[in-house]
């Protein structure tokens, strides 16, 4: 391991005592407690850190923050791999493993960078002209350009850590811990509302971290660390350092993304979960999000070296890292000069202050003079050199305009390059909350203009800069928000807390530097370093006809990429607004959607995974099944038996088994997943004969008549059977899928409609199980069960009710059957589910009882030709479609969904409708979904006549059946048809849709 | 997210909801005399209004019940909540406006 041979030797935010260890592409390095991976890799003096997206071509490291383009890396290895985490972003641990993205083999030997010199072959828009043609070769080019432009890999395994969500509410949220956000919340919090702080950082003070500057007469940082001090006494406040605030939604909700253990590597306690993520309702929001410092773009301005200004200055302050050894500052500002002035201190070589306004006055630049260090005023960086690393910048002087170069050009040594072009204020959250932006002219940047939501922006998210202003309007802010909550300032009032006033001079406007040669002719002047888009492709998009931001973000890819074009996009709208002679308001900005930064999927499913995902719901004689070995099949948040398979049995043996049990003898299903609805009230019976289309008026009391329920649109919605059990009370089943549906569609009519109707609707799906035991003998095995419910056809006749006791237990017995047997359906308060069940897996041992699941179910009705809501329709499908207009009422005068019957579409002929399909081999079971076609010699593209809806292999018939919709089925009768399938054609004659007892007989016995 | 303010419950996030679209469409008294554009214009046409929107929300993880919601489309602010049969309040929105 080498030294840090970029270290200075005191001074930063750094733990010297506490050395880490950690790998970067394979290298192992030595870092200090307090770094960043970036401030680490600086401190080795590691460069290139990245190749860039498109072209390859090495990058340093750029930023210090969130803003971070270039050094994007894949951290740690294995299921806890995470792609795209930004090296300024991510805290040093020790064992800290990362690897850089976008370069294969290696940072330093990258084959991809052949796309450098293959750029004219990629201009702008390049995935949507090259690679198109000629067709069919996008398929070879994909794999390569895929694998060539991925910024990371997703982990393979499952995510092995824990991530939290926690609901909250705050009367004031401050977004950013920076002086502004400080001051503010400390005014908040002393009202006593309230008040939550978070900012991204791993401690409080935002750019006061940097050092320097002075607050209340004393070193600012000491300022900040009884500000927090306060803060963490109070008990209304809570603190969220490592907290980003991703995305401000409606209504002031905001999530906060807190990375709570991501710091610690391996030494992370078990008990805490690696992130947690925030979901925050505020009553008042105060944005204190900074800014961020923008570049000036010259030829080749993306070699490593060249970074922004402030950054430099970060990375010498904070973490005592020299990012070069010989600088040039390049600025258009002020706030560079005390850059220059800070590297000058750490024993850095200014070699000169490049400065494109004319005579830089002011106490900055007299300082820097003073220094010693040369000032070149109305001059500009107009190149860099160097190959793998900066070595030195071409400095030309600028005409009046800026428009052009002038003089002789000059060449600077240097390994370091500091640009700033100016500050953009971070709107993206209050752009994201709707808020309006406002072109300030002075900044030459957008500034929060008007509020939409109760929000306030202060500091240099507002465009205020100086300390001494940021502390007033932050402190101001805080109580003006903890008033509109509702919180006054109480007792004795305190002070907003002061700085020294500066005076800077007014920046020069300042974007593209001008050149002796053509942008885009050898040299690049890039804009979006992350997604490679330099001013020629800004250019050329301009040409093409994209001109308006919106298009030119989508043809150029800038601004796309995981940084969100934080550091370019304001500078991409400046060369776009000078390109079609519109100013820079009028072009205006993209829009700014959420995350601020990249959020992973494991914090956003949180504890939801696995088992939690989604509930389970079992019946009351769900153990008894799991015992027997049942599969189990989800239908809704339901398990169902499947099928109950014995030992050496297959499922198709099974389930053979299963139906012909219930054919030949008896069969017990557990039926308690059929949705139940308890209806009481005089207008019971007009609701009935509202939503069904059959008529309920003569049905009797202790009888059942089965119902179809239409949309309004007179398609198939759901079925069921319904009896009455008195004068005023009905039970209506629904489908096991369609229960909630059916009980919040009814309770809309009531409570939107038929608000006088007198009706009460509950839902009682689980208070109740059923028990439905189905085949020529389950008379007798019932029998033994009761004695005071007469069981003859005569006295409990089919569709029929009759309550009493079943097994000692209080029972409704429903003599309904959706197999086509003689069956009856037990119903007992769910407690008493098991013990009943397992009374009549005791009375039918003699009969060979056996317990079916849904697929024998299945296949039984569709040997009967019953329809499954859902399967024989899927919401076009309309009564008449499914051969069921026999239930459908021509007297009632109105009823959901009748007046759509008659519509030209849903009356004409040859629509899709039910048949059923004998297949010539009986042996050949179609696959559901099979596509039927009626010219069987044809090559695709084929007209397809329809499609399979449902099909089995019919044990009871010993030949396979389906049921398909078919346009103008009806009619076709007899036809043959054929459903193409991979490497043959299996042909099926079109029958009736019934295929077993079709008179009923059974059922009725 | 948005905040609604249930009648009966009180302010709740809007993952507790349920949008039933525009309000105040009644179900035609009589179907039948409806010509088929009649009846299309009920069943399928809706507003789609740059401004306030009177609509029905129903609190669907709460306690179940209908109302009415004016909405500003664009802002999101909700200006008024008031329960099923109720007239729409005075919100500045076109509310006589004709569907068709």
């Amino acid at each position: 391991m080498s030294p840090q041979r970029h270290r200075l030797a005191a001074g930063g935010r750094i733990d010297r005592s506490r050395p880490l260890n950690f790998t970067f592409n394979g290298r192992r390095f030595e870092g200090y407690a307090g770094d960043t991976l970036a401030s680490a890799l600086i401190a080795n003096g590691v460069t290139p850190v990245a190749r860039s997206f498109k072209y390859h071509r090495p990058r340093g490291i750029v930023g210090a923050g969130a803003e971070e383009p270039n050094a994007i890396v894949q951290l740690e290895t294995g299921a806890r791999t995470q792609p795209n985490q930004r090296a300024t972003r991510v805290e040093l641990y020790d064992g800290l493993t990362a690897a850089s993205v976008n370069c294969w083999p290696s940072v330093n030997f990258d084959l991809g960078a052949v796309n450098n010199l293959l750029k004219r072959l990629l201009p702008a828009g390049f995935y949507y002209k090259t690679f198109m043609w000629p067709p069919g070769f996008w398929m070879r080019y994909e794999y390569f350009i895929r694998r060539a432009a991925g910024l990371g890999k997703a982990p393979a395994a499952p995510d092995p850590d824990r991530y939290d969500k926690m609901h909250c509410h705050a009367d004031v949220l401050v977004v950013g811990g920076g002086p502004s956000g400080l001051a503010a919340a400390l005014a908040a919090g002393r009202t006593g509302a309230r008040v939550i702080l978070a900012d991204g950082q791993n401690e409080f003070g935002g750019a006061l971290l940097d050092g320097g500057a002075e607050i209340d007469g004393g070193p600012a940082l000491d300022w900040v660390a009884a500000a927090v001090a306060e803060l963490e006494a109070m008990a209304e406040v809570r603190l969220l350092p490592r907290a980003t605030v991703a995305g401000y939604y409606d209504h002031n909700y905001l999530t906060i993304v807190e990375r709570v253990t991501d710091h610690l590597g391996a030494a992370a306690p078990a008990n805490l979960p690696r992130q947690r993520l925030w979901k925050v309702r505020a009553g008042q929001v105060v944005l204190a999000t900074g800014s961020v410092e923008r570049p000036l773009v010259f030829a080749d301005n993306d070699r490593p070296g060249i970074m922004l200004a402030s950054a430099a200055a970060t990375y010498v302050n904070r973490y005592a890292a020299k990012p070069g050894s010989r600088a040039v500052v390049f600025t258009n500002n002020d706030s560079a000069y005390r850059v220059a002035l800070d590297l000058a201190e750490a024993g850095i070589e200014v070699a000169a202050v490049v400065d494109p306004r004319p005579e830089p006055e002011g106490p900055l630049p007299a300082r820097t003079r003073a220094r010693g260090i040369e000032v070149l005023g109305g001059q500009a960086v107009v190149a860099a050199h160097g190959g793998g690393r900066v070595a030195a910048v071409e400095v030309m002087g600028l005409d009046q305009a800026g428009g052009g170069v002038i003089g002789e050009s000059r060449r600077v040594r240097c390994d370091l390059v500091c640009v700033s072009g100016g500050w953009n204020p971070t709107v993206h959250l209050f752009s994201q909350s709707g808020g309006r932006l406002r072109y300030d002219d002075a900044l030459a940047g957008f500034v929060p203009d008007r509020s939409a939501q109760a929000e306030r922006s202060v500091g240099a998210a507002a465009g205020t800069f100086a300390l001494a202003d940021c502390l007033a309007r932050g402190f101001e802010a805080g109580l003006e928000a903890a008033a509109e909550a509702g919180f006054r300032r109480k007792g004795r009032s305190r002070r907003a807390p002061k700085a020294p006033a500066q005076e800077e001079a007014p920046l020069r406007p300042f974007w593209v530097v001008p050149s002796t040669v053509a942008r885009g002719r050898g040299t690049k002047h890039f804009i979006d370093l992350q997604n490679d888009v330099t001013v020629a492709d800004v250019a050329l998009a301009v040409r093409e006809g994209y001109r308006s931001a919106e298009h030119l973000k989508r043809y150029t890819t800038m601004g796309m990429g995981t940084d969100q074009g934080k550091i370019g996009n304001v500078t991409g709208l400046a060369v776009l607004s000078e390109l079609v002679d519109a100013d820079i308001p009028s072009v205006g900005t993209t829009t700014f959607r959420p995350p601020y930064t990249p959020v992973g999927f494991g914090l956003l499913a949180g504890r939801e995974v696995g088992a939690l995902a989604d509930p389970v719901r079992k019946t009351a004689i769900h153990r008894w099944h799991e015992d027997r070995g049942a599969a189990f099949e989800d239908v809704g948040q339901w398990k169902r038996p499947w099928y109950f398979p014995r030992a050496g049995e297959s499922m198709h043996d099974a389930v053979n088994r299963e139906c012909l049990a219930v054919r030949n003898s008896v069969g017990v299903m557990d039926a308690s997943t059929l949705g139940k609805i308890d209806i009481q009230g005089p207008d019971a019976l007009r609701l009935l004969n509202w939503v069904y289309t059959n008529a309920w008026d003569n049905l009797k009391i202790g009888r059942c008549r089965y119902g179809l329920m239409l949309g309004e649109d007179g398609m198939v919605m759901d079925d069921g059977v319904t009896t009455r059990l008195a004068e005023h009370h009905y039970l209506m089943t629904t489908t096991t899928g369609g229960a909630a549906g059916v009980l919040a569609w009814l309770e809309m009519w009531l409570q939107t409609e038929w608000l006088d109707l007198k009706v009460h609707l509950t839902s009682v799906t689980e208070h109740w199980a059923t028990v439905a035991v189905a085949g020529p003998r389950a008379r007798e095995l019932l029998s033994a069960l009761t004695s005071d419910i007469d069981l003859s056809a005569k006295a409990f006749p089919f569709m029929s009710m009759r309550a009493g006791t079943v097994a000692g237990v209080p029972a409704r017995v429903f003599r309904i059957s959706f197999t086509g047997e003689l069956s009856f359906e037990i119903n007992v308060p769910a407690s008493y589910g098991m013990a009943v069940w397992n009374a009549v897996m005791m009375a039918g041992e003699k009969y060979g009882v056996t317990p079916f699941g849904t697929e024998a179910m299945h296949i039984l009705r569709a040997e009967k030709g019953y329809i499954i809501v859902g399967d024989e329709t899927d919401g076009t499908t309309t009564p008449g479609d499914v051969g069921m207009d026999w239930i459908v009422s021509k007297k009632k005068p109105d009823f959901i969904g009748k007046r759509s019957l008659s519509r030209p579409d849903t009356a004409r002929e040859g629509r899709k409708q039910l048949v059923g399909l004998l297949t010539q081999d009986p042996k050949e079971v179609l696959p559901e979904g099979g596509q039927i076609v009626a010219e069987p010699e044809k090559k695709p593209p084929m007209k397809m006549i329809g499609h399979v809806t449902s099909s089995y292999w019919s044990a009871s018939l010993g030949r396979s059946i389906a049921l398909a919709l078919v346009y103008g089925g009806h009619k076709r009768h007899g036809e043959t048809v054929h459903v193409p399938l991979i490497g043959k054609t299996v042909s099926a004659v079109v029958s009736e849709p019934r295929f077993y007892d079709p008179e009923g007989v059974r059922l009725r016995g | 997210m948005l905040l609604i303010p249930c009648p009966w419950c009180g302010p709740r996030d809007e993952t507790e909801f349920s949008c039933g679209g525009e309000g105040h469409i009644p179900r035609p008294a009589d179907p039948a005399a409806l010509t088929d554009p009649e009846w299309a214009d009920y069943l399928f046409m809706r507003k789609n209004p740059k401004g306030v929107h009177t609509e029905r929300w129903v609190h669907s993880q709460g306690c179940r019940r209908w109302f009415n919601v004016a909405r500003h489309t664009v802002s999101h602010e909700i200006l008024a909540v008031y329960k099923m049969g109720e007239p729409p309040p005075e919100t500045g929105a076109d509310s006589k406006q004709n569907r068709t």
